[in-house]
């Protein structure tokens, strides 16, 4: 149970080696002490993200999940559960990917629509199904601004995140019957290993920044937020632009 | 079906979570209990009463909650004995409302009294009174509980299975259900106290009434203390010490009919207050009048309400606080950490965080229940609003009471972690062998004993 004060004892991050997802755990450890469940692929990247956490004050478990490999997310979903109650998922993997590429080459397109549509769909459905009948829980799932209108530069990834937003929009209101919430969270252009030799967007942000927004907007329970905030002021204009101006703003 | 899937929370309104209900002949009728328990899933099931405790206790996050408000009958009553069999689902001010035509007074009250009996022992509680009648569990002849195989047993204090007895006092409901329980009531000649009220100048001064041996002279005594004001205001105090009064106390017109079940509330609180409104200013404000409007006075008849629960003029008074809810944080540190226990409430009263609601009492000897809250101390009660960095707070109020040798009591508790009250409460391993013994398969459980760790 997320306790009186705002403060989670579990929480698991499907994508163990997000740089947001890692931020948020980290930034709950500062709080007291959690049992954080990390899953993703074994590899020496999780092994150093899990190394992180536990020096940071947390109880550390790992699950062998691969997102790319819808049959397996039921059973990764179950086990992450067993443990014991997760009171927080985030739903932190993703690709971005070389997007000149992604709209020219099926392989390329086909691997962002499976991991930022597919899977997290997929793992949606596993996440639902465990909080219900547990009582309790809130997912954070990690959106994009990219998803609000589609842009020439990035508009694969954009559509992924688009129909990933949908979703955690509509299950929002699925699940919200049952006490369990759901925290969509926007981002813009966040400075990361994923990012890393892009130019940075306007208003670009930081792990740590997003993982405040994030761990704020769970404490006070809200269902959508932008990082940094005023991105959702810009993204209500954009969204209203006609197209031919549109695809002459620098953006 | 009297079954439905209901968002329970504490009194305090933080973390509520889903659970199915079960009420009504569900629960009332001892086959179907046992029944319902043995079909719980993997979830577990807990009683609740009349969920006035403030935290996590009595709610089960996907689980069972059973309501024994259902089993709510008296069996007897002796006033020769003054012992009195009744369900666990009697709440206190039903049972002093009863009690009270044939001279017997409840025991031990808390602060209000909306709890049921069962819940009076999963938590024993205290009252005003501790320091001469200790906790309620100490007031238990006997009782039933219904274990997870669905046996009842019948336990007593000093019977065969008091190992039993005393999980299962304090034990917050994870032993098993209790069903019944026999009382020994306490005898009155009436329903009055006879009071003394002082005001204290600041901290020292609170300590010293309370170390100087005049404590002794009063069955009840407490304080409400001042824990905004800082500088030389610190710690002062408004005191309430008294003895049930007798008959030949009383004044005349009280002596018509001195067992008079005499306890006006005046109004209810509607659900409209805002976020904000309990602050700094607002609570000086109230807590300036408080203390004003206790004088030094002698020998004072009062009524339950006026002298024991002036808060019941509020009804539903948490309220007030808004949606967002607030904190209750009581902790008990032994009587030579007094030092320390000075500088804890300088520091609360530095730390921005305010509490109105400030209850201070020197505590007396504790009983044999590993669980039990209650040990000889310094007791505080504030309560915070949630706001930011609050919890924070808490933890290092944690971890200096925990220095202290001190505890926090579980019907409070709405946030500390398990290794923390693990280390506040050294017989824990021991009383998880009892209750393990007792439901080996952790078929009892809530969101306490989840967060806490203490169910398989």
């Amino acid at each position: 149970m997320i306790d009186a004060v705002g403060h989670p004892t579990s929480l698991l991050l499907l994508g163990g080696t997000s740089e947001i997802g890692l931020a948020i755990a980290e930034r709950y450890l500062t709080g007291g002490p959690v049992r954080v469940v990390l899953a993703g692929r074994q590899s020496p990247r999780l092994a150093d993200a899990a190394a992180r956490l536990t020096r940071a004050g947390a109880s550390v478990e790992t699950v062998e999940f691969d997102a790319r490999d819808a049959a397996v997310h039921t059973e990764a979903v179950r086990k992450a559960f067993a443990g014991g109650d997760i009171d927080i998922a985030v739903v932190a993997f993703g690709l971005l990917g070389d997007q000149e590429k992604a709209w020219q080459d099926i392989d390329v397109a086909v691997e962002l629509a499976e991991v930022n549509y597919v899977a997290t769909v997929s793992v949606g459905v596993a996440l639902a199904a465990e909080f219900r009948a547990q009582g309790h829980g809130r997912i954070v799932a990690l959106s994009s601004v990219a998803g609000e209108r589609a842009r020439r530069s990035n508009f694969v990834y954009g559509s992924t995140k688009a129909g990933m937003d949908a979703f955690y929009t509509g299950l929002t209101e699925a699940l919200r019957p049952d006490g369990i919430g759901v925290t969509i969270v926007r981002p813009g252009f966040v400075h990361s290993k994923m990012t890393a030799g892009m130019d940075p967007a306007p208003l670009s942000t930081t792990p740590e920044k997003v993982a405040e927004i994030v761990v704020d907007a769970v404490t006070k329970g809200r269902e959508l937020v932008w990082a940094p905030a005023p991105l959702r002021a810009v993204m209500s204009v954009l969204r209203h632009i006609p197209r031919p101006v549109f695809r002459r703003l620098p953006v | 079906m009297p079954r439905s899937v209901k968002t329970l929370a504490g009194w305090a309104r933080t973390a509520p979570s889903r659970a199915t209900v079960l009420t009504g002949d569900d629960v009332a009728s001892t086959p179907a209990l046992a029944e319902a328990i043995a079909g719980a899933g993997s979830r577990g099931v807990i009683a609740r009463g009349l969920g006035r405790s403030y935290g996590d206790t009595a709610q089960n996050a996907g689980g069972l909650v059973l309501d024994m408000t259902a089993r709510d009958r008296i069996h007897a009553v002796d006033a020769e004995t003054g012992l009195i069999d009744l369900d666990a689902g009697v709440s206190l001010d039903r049972l002093m409302r009863v009690a009270l035509p044939f001279g017997l007074w409840v025991p031990v009250l808390p602060g209000t009294r909306q709890v049921t009996i069962g819940g009076a022992i999963a938590n024993d509680i205290h009252g005003k009174n501790h320091h001469t009648a200790g906790s309620f569990g100490d007031h238990v002849v006997s009782m039933d509980l219904m274990l997870a195989s669905g046996e009842v047993r019948r336990l007593e204090p000093d019977g065969q299975e008091s190992e039993l007895f005393w999980a299962t006092v304090g034990g917050i409901g994870l032993t098993g259900v209790i069903l019944r329980a026999t009382i020994r009531m306490t005898k009155t000649e009436t329903a009055y106290f006879v009071a003394d009220t002082e005001r204290t100048a600041d901290l020292d001064e609170t300590i010293e009434r309370f170390s100087d041996g005049s404590d002794e002279a009063y069955d009840y005594s407490s304080a409400w203390f001042d824990s905004i004001s800082t500088g030389s205001k610190l710690g002062r105090a408004a005191l309430g010490r008294g003895s049930l009064a007798r008959l030949d106390e009383l004044p005349a017109t009280l002596r018509r009919d001195p067992l008079k079940f005499d306890a006006p509330t005046l109004v209810d609180l509607p659900d409209v207050f805002p976020n904000g409104l309990a602050n700094k200013l607002t609570f000086s404000a109230i807590g300036e009048l408080y203390y004003r409007k206790t004088k030094n006075k002698r020998g004072q008849i009062q009524n339950l309400t006026a002298f024991y629960h002036p808060l019941d003029l509020f009804g539903d008074w948490n309220r007030a606080y808004g949606s967002k809810g607030f904190l209750q944080y009581q902790f008990i540190v032994p009587l030579a950490a007094e030092a320390e226990f000075r500088a804890i409430v300088r520091d609360i009263a530095e730390s921005g965080h305010v509490s109105f609601l400030n209850v201070f009492k020197k505590f007396g000897e504790g009983n044999r229940a590993p669980l039990s809250f209650p040990m000889p101390g310094w007791n505080i009660c504030v309560d915070f609003p949630i706001v930011e960095g609050l919890g924070a707070f808490c933890r290092s109020l944690d971890e200096r009471v925990l220095a202290m040798g001190g505890r926090l009591y579980t019907a409070k508790d709405s946030r500390t972690d398990h290794d923390t009250f693990a280390a506040m409460y050294p017989r824990l391993d021991e009383w998880r062998k009892i209750r393990d013994a007792a439901d080996p398969d952790g078929v009892f459980a809530s969101d306490m004993s989840r967060r806490l760790r203490l169910t398989p």
